[in-house]
């Protein structure tokens, strides 16, 4: 029998779907972790699962994930003769479990589209993050509810777009319409809790014709206006109330900048990657005690033009950002990033 | 007058002897203000005051030294300019301050547990409650339920140090004892349960710093010892032991310094209750040098100081 590629999952159903899901991948869904957070977690048993909002944080620790171990490392001194040190280095496997991303949204998808772009096109590919990517099965819920702080149609994507998606659900009447994108998600399709669609397509239909999104951005000519803009006091001007912390970086489905350190303790221990911040001072901070990024309107100016410019510049057109929002609601300070890309078409 | 009027006649008549004065305004929707940096006069009138005024502005002062700025601050706010003064980190002399009496600012979060905040279209005040109006429709909340945690002890809800009042001075009618109401809560807790509670509580730390850049008196910022390469005091990794070993650091350097203005935890991206750390050290500073920070400019802070005998530090007996 082939499985049809559009199927109706019952919201009741997802507790037992991603529990036999779990029986072959690792299954990651939106869990409630505390009164007003809610975050990616490894499914288990028992947590509340929520599905009707955007996540605090996004999908990317998933397959980018905040610390990374690399290698491990052992100083082994020879008893004999302790001037004779030999070390013994076990590198970390670079081949990932297949994973499920249940209860993505449009957002998360793009920033992994915005992530390959770096870590998989070349001319250097990132072994550890394209295992992961390869390996992970995307299931998105469309945003029936865009939240004040959502442009992503602005950016290139949208409350539907199925692009980096493997299977897509439209919240519909006690559940879910889902279809399949690729060969990945058909494959989940097989599982017994979808049952036939039948009447539903339309309302679903009707369920994304009905969604409105309120802020929308004219980014025309934008990549070229930043780069003007780069030697004027305009950034000083826009990033006085910043607080140059790495809120919207961590929390950015589309900012991947990492560091390398090695984390020993005795005679042993770690290289591992670790997430950084453009936003902070010692990222740019060189050896030889210059920072070419001294103050916070040099770095402010840096996320902006990296998402806004340099990055569609480099990549095809592509924007840096998949316009989640995240940056603005969870800033300190309500730094509200479309404000200052209004301001900049603006400026002088 | 009203304390909004009565603010923009004070900035309108020093604003030509300072480089800015910072304020707030309207934020990206009706629930969020944002810090507003006045320059010329008709920035004054996108100036507000109401309880979503949550910043403490006196965070930025010290990056704007050597340069004279105006300030509008709080009760709580003036505690940090008090005890940045102390600490000489600003000079009272590069500072206007325009003192506003507060009858308490909102804890966003408290809102958000209660109300889906994703889609507000409009905020107002009715006498003790607040409307917050959505596409499910209007929620009225009551605005002692949905206080910031520090509003509810408050104890100098007018400013302790101003060149320009907004209004009548007002005192507090908030009961002291509440001041480490939360802390004494985990103080009962036995070990083990206090550990799995931070445990809980911390797992979902970032190392965002959000919590350092808001504090006003994390004064190392770009040399914090958190993030220092060299040498590398600290791992970069993320595991609980790490996230612990961050809180620490820094709730350790705030001891008799920290003034309780809450921009830690109201920072921190994850909701994560850790000014509670914070007012556990505070406890500690007040039960053993009677002291509590930024009330008082002539004193100098405990551990800016030596005494050869402690009165409250039991050297000699057991
Ligand atoms: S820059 Fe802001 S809106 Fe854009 S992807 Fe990052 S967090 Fe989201
Ligand atoms: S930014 Fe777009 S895709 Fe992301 S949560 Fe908002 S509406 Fe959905
Ligand atoms: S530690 Fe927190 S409460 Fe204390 S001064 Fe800093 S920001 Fe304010
Ligand atoms: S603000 Fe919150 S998430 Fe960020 S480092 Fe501080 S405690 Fe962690």
């Amino acid at each position: 029998m082939v499985t049809p590629e559009v199927r109706f999952l019952a919201a009741e159903k997802i507790p037992t779907l991603l529990k036999r899901l779990g029986e072959r991948y690792r299954v990651f869904a939106p869990v409630k972790v505390s009164e007003t957070t809610v975050l990616f977690q490894e499914y288990r048993e028992g947590v509340q699962i929520v599905l009707d909002r955007q996540t605090t944080a996004p999908a990317k620790e998933i397959i980018f994930p905040q610390t990374e171990r690399l290698l491990s490392y052992t100083y082994r001194k020879d008893p004999e003769d302790p001037q004779k040190i030999e070390l013994q280095v076990e590198e970390a496997p670079q081949s990932a479990p297949r994973t499920i991303i249940f209860g993505a949204r449009p957002c998360d998808a793009r920033g992994f589209r915005v992530f390959d772009s770096v870590f998989t096109a070349g001319p250097y590919e990132d072994p550890y993050y394209s295992s992961r990517r390869q390996q992970t099965t995307i299931v998105t819920i469309f945003c029936t509810q865009p939240q004040n702080t959502c442009f992503c149609t602005s950016v290139g994507t949208g409350p539907t777009d199925t692009e980096g998606s493997d299977l897509v659900l439209t919240p519909i009447t006690e559940g879910y319409l889902a279809e399949a994108i690729t060969e990945k998600g058909k494959e989940l399709l097989q599982d017994e809790a979808f049952v036939s669609a039948q009447e539903r397509v339309e309302e679903a239909q009707r369920a994304k014709e009905g969604i409105k999104l309120e802020s929308e951005l004219d980014l025309e000519g934008i990549p070229q206006r930043l780069m003007e803009l780069f030697s004027t006091d305009f950034w000083e001007r826009v990033s006085a109330k910043c607080i140059s912390c790495g809120a919207c970086t961590y929390l950015c489905p589309t900012c991947y900048c990492f560091n390398i350190t090695d984390e020993a303790a005795g005679l042993e221990g770690e290289r591992v990657r670790t997430w950084d911040s453009c936003m902070f001072y010692q990222y740019t901070l060189e050896a030889s005690g210059h920072n070419p990024r001294p103050t916070k309107a040099e770095r402010y100016r840096n996320r902006v033009g990296h998402k806004f410019s340099y990055h569609p510049i480099n990549y095809e057109g592509m924007i840096g950002c998949c316009g989640c929002g995240r940056c603005i609601k969870s800033c300190p300070v309500s730094l509200d990033i479309r404000q200052v890309l209004r301001e900049a078409k603006a400026y002088g | 007058m009203e304390i909004l009027d009565k603010l923009k006649e004070d900035i309108r008549g020093e604003l030509e002897g300072v480089s800015l004065v910072i304020g707030w305004e309207r934020g990206y929707d009706s629930l969020h203000t944002t810090p507003l940096f006045i320059r010329c006069p008709e920035d004054i009138d996108r100036l507000i005051w109401n309880p979503l005024c949550v910043h403490n502005l006196a965070s930025y002062l010290p990056w704007f030294k050597g340069r004279r700025v105006g300030i509008l601050v709080k009760g709580c706010d003036s505690r940090t300019v008090i005890q940045l003064l102390q600490e000489r980190l600003i000079q009272r002399e590069e500072v206007v301050i325009f003192g506003i009496p507060c009858q308490g600012v909102v804890d966003l979060a408290k809102i958000r547990a209660r109300v889906d905040c994703s889609q507000v279209r409009g905020v107002s005040f009715k006498g003790d409650k607040i409307a917050i109006e959505t596409p499910q429709g209007q929620r009225e909340l009551p605005l002692e339920e949905i206080l910031a945690t520090k509003c509810i002890s408050c104890q100098y809800p007018t400013p302790l140090i101003y060149d320009h009042l907004a209004g009548e001075a007002i005192s507090s009618h908030r009961p002291p004892g509440l001041l480490f109401a939360e802390v004494e809560k985990i103080e009962k807790l036995d070990p083990k349960e206090r550990f799995a509670y931070w445990q809980q509580e911390l797992q979902r730390c970032i190392r965002c710093y959000a919590c350092r850049n808001a504090c006003p008196l994390c004064v190392c910022q770009d040399f914090c010892a958190a993030d220092a390469r060299d040498p590398h005091w600290l791992s970069q990794k993320t595991g609980i032991g790490e996230k612990f070993m961050w809180q620490i650091l820094h709730a350790i350097h705030l001891a008799g310094r920290c003034t309780d203005c809450g921009e830690c935890e109201r920072a921190c991206p994850m909701d994560i209750p850790i000014q509670r750390i914070r007012k556990k050290i505070n406890k500690e500073i007040k039960e053993l040098f009677g002291y509590e920070a930024g009330v008082n400019l002539e004193v100098t802070p405990p551990l800016y100081t030596f005494q050869v005998e402690e009165p409250a530090i039991k050297e000699r007996e057991w």
